[in-house]
């Protein structure tokens, strides 16, 4: 067998270990169903609430069309960024990363899982999102589903980066899912993911002008609620990106696949 | 063939010295055991050789590839069963060996393995419903479902209650049978003795004594001969256990007695252990 050779199987052999550990996440999630419940189901219920209480138009638009876009940012960062970095603390406490550390399973492929894993359920999320939207609130479909997709994953790239960052520096399984909500939900609040900020004092929308999230609900806010391109938002993609690349330089300096209790 | 090859192995945790320059080999199909207390140095070596962590100097070789930089195929051929590890809880024994073993080019069956490790009615149960021993099966099941060359097996049976360690132990003598090589930590002594080829004791990074559980417990402490003279306990301890057990016996033959009492006894590996331990480490 050549080099060449070599490569090409070895590459068919890692889709094939990542098809298996995708199957894998997703028993894995829809077996715990306190779980998949809450990551799943939360922010639909948070949909019905917010649609219910707000009135009037944003951006020319009927306001529960901007929640609905608030929602699905939300429900982004909750899957890629909290989901993700929950999950990485209870596996690396449990030892579950250091164990499949010495299977032939190679950590990016790992990873990659775990993210599409994640992005899978979001999606089912989404869908559901605007099959709600549409029943009770009557919100429209989104105009180009292509470029809706790719803002999707672009934010939950940058998301998901933070993700490991903020898992590599949460020390017990214990707390985790505590710091990960302390940082999650004031940051969807103070972003406009949970409504318009228009009505926020000054100070608190000073804070949310410095998040990702902020920027990411304007990305899909143009997206959805104008039909652009993402494209046409380069200030904000360069925010969200920077953001994405300070996470993977803190994930890349501090994450650990073992225990932090063991030295 | 040598399976493992460790030379001047060193590994300092900022100024603790954790291993201390360690040397010995271990051949294919040899049941290896490392003892010391809690610090010696063993996880740290084991770990290194698993390629979990880096050396800071020595040479290493296992299974012919360098763990710090392995061969393609080396994560192939080992089995790691660790200390703690606490798998997807919702998930039952047979899934967890079906997802372990899809992680690995050349498997065993699925089946086979639940069964080698005695938990085929517990194959449909969720693996939080496993006793701890249960448990430690389902670790061992996953490490040799890949059916690996090279096993490590950390503290495999800390925890277990009696009859769960016989029934480990002879899951391990099982292991040799098929001609796979282990390499075992333990805090039991008899565990050691039990099951190992050989066996290495470590104290404070460095290995003290190594040889076969016979050797270390022949070479080492006197026999202990005792008996008993007016209700009194006299103890002999000596190298030439059979000269001396001659001059007391022809002795007491001649004199017409009984030597009540009388016990010959080969110091235990715990006994060894506890002496190699206690005793100064030479600069």
């Amino acid at each position: 067998m050549n080099a060449a050779a070599i490569t090409v199987s070895s590459r068919r052999r890692a889709r094939g270990l990542f098809a298996h550990q995708l199957r894998t996440e997703q028993l894995v999630f829809w077996r715990s169903r306190e779980a998949a419940f809450f990551i799943f189901l939360f922010p639909l219920l948070l949909f019905l609430l917010l649609g219910a209480v707000y009135h009037g138009h944003f951006q020319g638009k009927p306001i529960v069309w901007a929640v609905l876009a608030g929602l699905i940012s939300y429900g982004c960062a909750n899957t890629a960024f909290a989901g993700l970095a929950i999950q990485l603390v209870l596996r690396r406490e449990s030892g579950v990363l250091k164990r499949l550390r010495s299977t032939p399973l190679p950590p990016p492929v790992y990873v990659a899982a775990l993210l599409a894993s994640t992005l899978i359920v979001f999606a089912l999320q989404t869908v559901a999102l605007f099959l709600l939207g549409r029943a009770l609130y009557g919100t429209p479909f989104p105009p180009s589903v292509g470029s809706l997709v790719a803002t999707v994953v672009i934010g939950a790239a940058a998301f998901a980066a933070l993700g490991t960052a903020t898992a590599s520096v949460i020390r017990s399984a214990e707390g985790s899912s505590a710091v990960v909500n302390f940082i999650l939900l004031p940051m969807a609040f103070l972003s406009g993911a949970f409504g318009p900020t228009k009505g926020y004092p000054y100070v608190l929308r000073a804070i949310g002008d410095v998040l990702p999230l902020k920027y990411f609900v304007e990305i899909v806010d143009a997206v959805y609620l104008h039909g652009q391109g993402f494209w046409t938002q380069p200030g904000a993609l360069a925010v969200l990106g920077a953001w994405g690349v300070a996470g993977l330089v803190l994930t890349a300096f501090k994450f650990k696949w073992e225990p932090r209790g063991e030295s | 063939m040598l399976a493992i090859e460790v030379s001047g192995l060193r590994k300092a945790y900022g100024d603790l010295e954790a291993v201390r320059g360690v040397d010995f080999t271990i051949e294919e199909g040899e049941v290896f055991g490392l003892l010391g207390p809690n610090g010696a140095g063993k996880t740290t070596t084991v770990e290194i050789l698993e390629g979990y962590r880096r050396r800071d100097a020595g040479e290493v070789r296992v299974l012919g590839s360098d763990p710090g930089k392995p061969a393609q195929d080396f994560r192939e051929r080992i089995g790691v069963v660790l200390q703690q590890s606490d798998l997807w809880p919702n998930l039952t024994v047979r899934e967890i060996h079906a997802i372990f073993a899809g992680y690995y080019g050349a498997p065993r069956d699925v089946d086979e393995v639940v069964a080698l490790v005695g938990l085929e009615e517990k194959a449909g149960a969720r693996v939080k419903t496993l006793s701890g021993g249960q448990k430690r099966r389902l670790d061992l099941g996953i490490a040799l479902v890949g059916d690996p060359d090279l096993v490590f097996l950390d503290e495999p049976t800390t925890g277990f209650d009696p009859q769960a360690r016989r029934a480990a132990w002879e899951m391990i003598r099982s292991l040799r049978s098929l001609g796979k090589t282990v390499l075992l930590t333990t805090h039991y002594l008899d565990e050691a003795e039990q099951l190992s080829d050989r066996v290495a004791v470590m104290r404070e990074g460095q290995i003290v004594r190594i040889g076969t559980p016979a050797e270390l417990t022949t070479t080492e402490l006197q026999t202990e001969i005792r008996y008993l003279r007016d209700g009194e306990e006299v103890l002999l301890q000596t190298n030439e256990p059979t000269r001396v057990l001659a001059e007391l016996t022809t002795e007491a033959v001649a004199r017409g007695e009984e030597l009540e009492g009388l016990s010959v006894r080969r110091p235990s590996l715990e006994e060894v252990y506890l002496a190699l331990t206690a005793e100064e480490v030479d600069e």
